[in-house]
């Protein structure tokens, strides 16, 4: 099904991305043609097939509950763009 | 010396023909050789490389006789490898150096294989061509006008070109096989869940796989032997042994059955590949094996049920992408909305926004039923295609690709790059072992043939594939690279 510009702004939205007015044609076709490949599918009858949502159809393993995992906050917080104090810094949410 | 296969490596090292420093050295300065025509690697690992080369050597002097011990190898980067940078392809992860390695990485270190560096690919393994890497296109060393394949194209490049005696890779809809297809080598995807999918940067966790490119499939099999396994780190890893894939390397092929699927010979492929494969099979005759067509009648709706399920399953995973706790993030936001929608259109490349974008449209809501749940039925008429072939034959041969190696910039429309995995994606829904090996050339650029085994067929299809390697040369072509200057 073709998509029009606006209905791509509200899926950019969605996927918190940034479509710019000069991208907008252009993502709209690209996104329109992709569309058209995915409905091909629409051309077989399957009412009466089940789902496949793993390829192996097993049920996950569990394991039990325990902690297995060691505190590396410091460690890992030296990977962001700002931290401070044990926090993630991002701009301010509440006034 | 490094022409050779792992396998042969191996033994030289063994016999102490050569040191794995000396072999480690001679590799690094071949990548400072080539690598800036081919753009294989992104990082190369010199010094960790003749440490762990030396390391090796030590080893062994002290009795160790791991097969893989001092062989060197490279890793596609998106494998996480502790202090060194793993970027996935991608501006959002330029920076990002993985705080643990993946369970692959592991394994090989724990086995002594030295790791070179880390090799370019798609973004977030998302392309066919490896032209969508923010670090740049790799060229194909058979012809630099022309890609490698994707995803993993600068694994393929690097195997093919001498730049390392193999290396890691990874397949989520033929992005091992068509690399390995394109630049004249051996490509394995393993069954879904054989090989740890942990550490592994994900992109349709569903159909994502790890695997190796190699120079035979004899090496292939090495690889596997130290790849494969259970990993409580990966809830979907299975619970199955593991073979010893060498074992059955030389097993006859008296009595085998191969299907010819009937969809992968129809309108679409090129005359000069399917002369190759057609002769491919003549030699399987020789060795015993019959022929019978086979049909995989929905084979040709894997692509677009692809389409919804792989990035489905990545509008997910790439959600963790925010610019909060670790990568890119955009200069002065203004807010947090604002910060998260820049740091993301910023940090990815256009093809996988085009992909977040489709995903989050088929799992939005009123379109669930229509994309996602369809697309999941389409997964199970396609499984039962194979469920339905393999009643009748032990394993399906066909092309890895309907052609040859492209030339960068021939494909610019999305919908054409995606029909070139035509022959690979259905085997990632099914979760099925398929393998590339070389078939032979034309006009000079390798072609691939393309086997698909049964669930966990892993040593059978290794074996098909190992005894072909037997009776051609194909495998062991070589790119003339350098030559035109």
């Amino acid at each position: 099904m073709a998509l029009d510009k606006s209905e791509v702004e509200k899926i950019a939205h969605l996927a918190r991305l940034h479509i710019s007015a000069a991208e907008a044609d252009e993502v709209t076709s690209r996104i329109t043609d992709i569309l058209a490949l995915i409905d091909q599918m629409q051309s077989v009858d399957t009412d009466a097939v089940e789902p496949l949502a793993h390829p192996l159809e097993v049920v996950q393993r569990l394991r039990a509950d325990e902690v297995t995992e060691e505190n590396r906050r410091d460690e890992l917080q030296t990977l962001a763009p700002e931290a401070q104090d044990g926090l993630y810094l991002v701009p301010q949410v509440l006034e | 010396m490094i022409e050779k296969t792992a396998a042969e490596l191996s033994s030289a090292l063994a016999k102490g023909d050569i040191s794995s420093v000396e072999l480690t050295r001679a590799y690094l300065e071949r990548i400072a050789r080539y690598n800036y025509q081919l753009n294989a690697f992104i990082t190369v690992c010199e010094e960790s490389a003749l440490k762990q080369a030396q390391t090796a050597d030590e080893k062994r002097a002290a009795g160790d006789r791991s097969p893989l011990l001092g062989v060197p190898l490279a890793h596609k980067d998106i494998f996480c490898t502790q202090g060194v940078t793993t970027t996935c392809g991608s501006r959002m992860l330029h920076n990002f150096v993985a705080p643990y390695n993946a369970t692959v990485v592991e394994k090989f270190s724990a086995a002594g294989a030295v790791m070179l560096g880390k090799t370019n690919m798609d973004e977030f393994a998302m392309g066919s061509s490896n032209e969508t890497s923010f670090f740049g296109p790799v060229r194909n060393p058979w012809d630099t006008k022309r890609v490698p394949g994707g995803s993993s194209g600068g694994s393929a490049a690097a195997v093919a070109a001498d730049l390392c005696a193999m290396a890691t890779g990874t397949d989520t809809g033929g992005s091992i096989r068509q690399p390995a297809a394109f630049c004249g080598i051996t490509g394995f995807k393993p069954s879904y869940g054989r090989v740890s999918r942990w550490g592994m940067i994900a992109f349709a966790s569903s159909l994502d796989q790890a695997g190796p490119l190699s120079k035979s499939a004899e090496d292939a099999a090495l690889m596997m032997n130290v790849m494969a396994g259970l990993d409580n780190k990966d809830s979907t890893s299975i619970d199955l042994p593991v073979e010893d894939y060498t074992a059955t390397l030389n097993d006859s092929l008296q009595g085998l059955k191969i299907g010819i699927p009937r969809q992968h010979f129809a309108a679409g492929l090129g005359a000069e590949v399917e002369q190759a494969i057609r002769d491919a099979l003549k030699e399987y005759e020789k060795l015993g094996a019959t022929l019978k067509e086979v049909d995989l009648p929905n084979n040709h709706l894997s692509v677009s049920a692809y389409y919804v399920v792989a990035p489905a399953e990545a509008s997910a995973n790439l959600s963790r992408y925010d610019g909060v706790r670790y990568g890119y993030r955009c200069e002065n936001p203004v807010d947090l909305e604002d910060m998260y929608k820049r740091t993301r259109s910023e940090g990815f490349g256009d093809e996988v926004k085009r992909r977040i974008m489709v995903g989050t449209y088929a799992l939005s809501a009123g379109y669930y039923e229509a994309y996602y749940r369809k697309a999941q039925k389409i997964r199970r008429l396609i499984k039962q295609d194979f469920n339905n072939a393999f009643d009748e034959v032990d394993v399906i041969i066909g092309p890895t690709s309907p052609h040859t190696a492209f030339e960068l910039g021939a494909k610019t429309d999305p919908v054409t790059m995606y029909l070139e995995d035509i022959y690979t994606i259905a085997v990632n829904l099914a979760g099925l072992p398929g393998i590339s090996i070389p078939a032979g050339l034309a006009q000079g650029l390798p072609i691939g043939m393309h086997m698909v085994g049964k669930d966990f067929g892993e040593a059978q299809i290794l074996n098909i594939a190992h005894q072909f390697q037997q009776q051609t040369d194909w495998h062991r072509r070589k790119p003339a690279l350098g030559q035109e200057g």
